[in-house]
């Protein structure tokens, strides 16, 4: 489209117009980080706009010192690690299947409207909440992990990717004497990779972030995720799981900047991965969100 | 040759089992604990103890009370509110950032608002209470630069909902932003071409050319939110409320949790979850059949 003249006016326009919304996206974000980094007693009086005052570290460096924190983080680790793997592994399987055509698979139909109900019909929270207390598995790492175990979402996603694959690829391999089996992990992982890559961040990102769950099923506050353990500081501002001695360190810097570190460091890992993943969750997301 | 099918088949069923046991231990059991709603439950009897029936006067209880009528409207008014400004705010910025031709600028303007969209209500709501403190947010330092009195906007019934609508739109934007520039790629550059020859300027083509192109796409998306009509977001307000604004700020969700977990009445709790629950799927179910006739949308 040729640029005209008479319009250059609205392009000028438009750049500072986006370039100001872009802004209002960061601006919070950077906000935070700065009071992080200023002096309890510059963020106290709120002088701190966007860049450090009286630039000191000892907000972080209390974080550092708090076990709870480091037990949190450890605990969320440990949720990815096993949420991400078992969410990958079971909507593979899930997925398989019900790629599969009617006349190839004769239940497929019962199987498809079982997983998808759950998608549209819940619960709620006390029944759920019951079955996980019954099951044993209050204050495990497995009251967070199982209850999403089959992300509905990421299976739809994937076995639409899984119907684009050439018939002929796994009839081949039928005719080589492959099963199933063989042939879901040999032939559609592989050729899968990118769509299994945006599923399991989707997944990943998904258990970083949830709080709720952490903060209902776990009892005891030492066996909180990170999410959930900042929503106690940060949010409810109960410092219940401090120490004596944590409580005496604590005098010297504000509650303030302590905050906004751990606000800080609950997104982290979030905005490190962020600028590299992004095409793929653009990708997945429009894949998975209006497909025709 | 039937029993050839069978043998072919049985592994299908074999790799979907462990999913599909999943399916019913944590989502199936609870749908059949929903019988909560019509006990006065006694938790330690179990969720299939011995309970004392009650039929529906956990339901009647709830809406007998008095505050039932303005949760309602909380959630209805706040959860319409978020879908017509989450409608607009994506397709106005994605029309924009479509003129852009710098293509440095356009990418860089994407991360930058898709970014919130990744962080959790945890991390933002602890920025929010920070930002738009009363005595000393960057908010209210800036609301004070230009001459007015700081505005308490979470401990202020009449704020409190405004602040929720607008946060939620500012979180979510850039991700319909990039659904519905996906879609103005799609539009056809021909049709571009012909409105220009016939004499439109950008602003016709926006109107003539590029709405239409989005218009299946927006009706998608309006109708799948339908669906959304009693999720007011229990992240986001459970994250950012107060004992103070509980009149204009209590939703559903968060009534539930602060009878059923907190009060320990998980019968009245599990009768408002019912309740919901029958109404979402009620609207889903709508939504998702005008879907269907509307735009040819299939979840399979």
């Amino acid at each position: 489209m040729p640029v005209h003249k008479k319009n250059d006016w609205f392009a000028i326009f438009n750049y500072c117009f986006l370039a100001l919304v872009a802004l209002l996206c960061l601006i919070p974000m950077i906000h935070i980080l700065a009071v992080s980094f200023s002096s309890s007693a510059v963020a106290a009086t709120g002088k701190v706009t966007l860049w450090p005052k009286d630039f000191t570290l000892a907000s972080y460096e209390f974080v550092a010192q708090r076990a709870a924190f480091w037990k949190s983080m450890i605990i969320s680790l440990q949720r990815i690690l096993f949420g991400g793997a078992i969410n990958l592994l079971l909507t593979i399987m899930v997925a398989y299947p019900l790629s599969k055509e009617n006349g190839e698979f004769r239940f497929r139909s019962f199987y498809s409207w079982s997983f998808f109900i759950t998608m549209i019909f819940g619960a709620g929270l006390i029944p759920t909440y019951m079955v996980i207390r019954q099951l044993g598995l209050m204050d495990t790492i497995w009251a967070l992990v199982l209850p999403t175990a089959v992300p509905v979402f990421s299976v739809i996603l994937l076995l639409n990717f899984f119907r684009m694959i050439p018939k002929e690829l796994s009839e081949s391999a039928y005719m080589d004497g492959a099963g199933h089996w063989i042939t879901l992990w040999r032939i559609y992982v592989p050729v899968s990779l990118p769509a299994l890559a945006t599923i399991l961040l989707f997944s990943l990102v998904g258990h970083w972030n949830s709080w709720f769950d952490g903060l209902i099923y776990m009892n005891n506050p030492s066996n909180y995720p990170v999410q959930s353990y900042i929503q106690t500081i940060v949010v409810q501002r109960s410092f219940s799981t401090m120490t004596p001695e944590e409580a005496k360190l604590m005098a010297s810097i504000s509650d303030k900047t302590m905050r906004s570190a751990q606000i800080f460091l609950g997104a982290l890992p979030i905005i490190c991965v962020y600028p590299f993943l992004q095409r793929f969750f653009v990708k997945g997301m429009v894949l998975g969100s209006v497909k025709g | 040759m039937l029993r050839k099918r069978w043998t072919r088949e049985i592994p299908l069923h074999l790799i979907i089992l462990p999913g599909f046991l999943f399916l019913i231990v944590f989502s199936y059991l609870p749908i059949g604990g929903i019988i909560i709603a019509f006990q006065k439950f006694i938790p330690a009897k179990g969720l299939f103890g011995d309970q004392q029936w009650v039929g529906l006067s956990n339901f009647q209880y709830v809406l007998e009370l008095p505050n039932f009528s303005s949760i309602m409207w909380n959630t209805f008014y706040i959860a319409v509110m978020k879908i017509i400004l989450g409608l607009f705010v994506p397709i106005v910025i994605a029309i924009l950032l479509n003129e852009v031709k710098h293509a440095g600028m356009k990418r860089g303007v994407q991360t930058a608002i898709y970014l919130p969209h990744f962080l959790s209500w945890v991390v933002l709501g602890g920025i929010f209470i920070e930002i738009l403190s009363p005595t000393d947010g960057l908010v209210n330092k800036v609301i004070q630069l230009f001459g007015f009195e700081p505005i308490f906007f979470l401990g202020d019934n009449k704020w409190f909902p405004i602040t929720m609508i607008l946060s939620d739109s500012w979180k979510e934007f850039g991700y319909g932003t990039i659904i519905y520039l996906a879609a103005i790629t799609g539009i056809n550059p021909d049709l571009y071409e012909a409105a220009q020859i016939d004499g439109a300027n950008r602003w016709k083509q926006t109107l003539n050319v590029t709405l239409p192109g989005m218009k299946m796409v927006i009706v998608l998306l309006m109708v799948l939110n339908l669906g959304n009509l009693l999720n007011a977001g229990f992240d986001q307000i459970f994250n950012m409320y107060s004992p103070m604004v509980y009149e204009s700020g209590d939703i559903l969700d968060t009534f539930v949790y602060r009878i059923g977990l907190l009060d320990a009445q998980f019968g009245i709790a599990t009768a408002v979850g019912l309740f919901k629950s029958v109404v979402a799927l009620i609207l889903v179910s709508v939504s998702y059949f005008i879907a269907y006739k509307v735009a040819d949308y299939r979840i399979f």
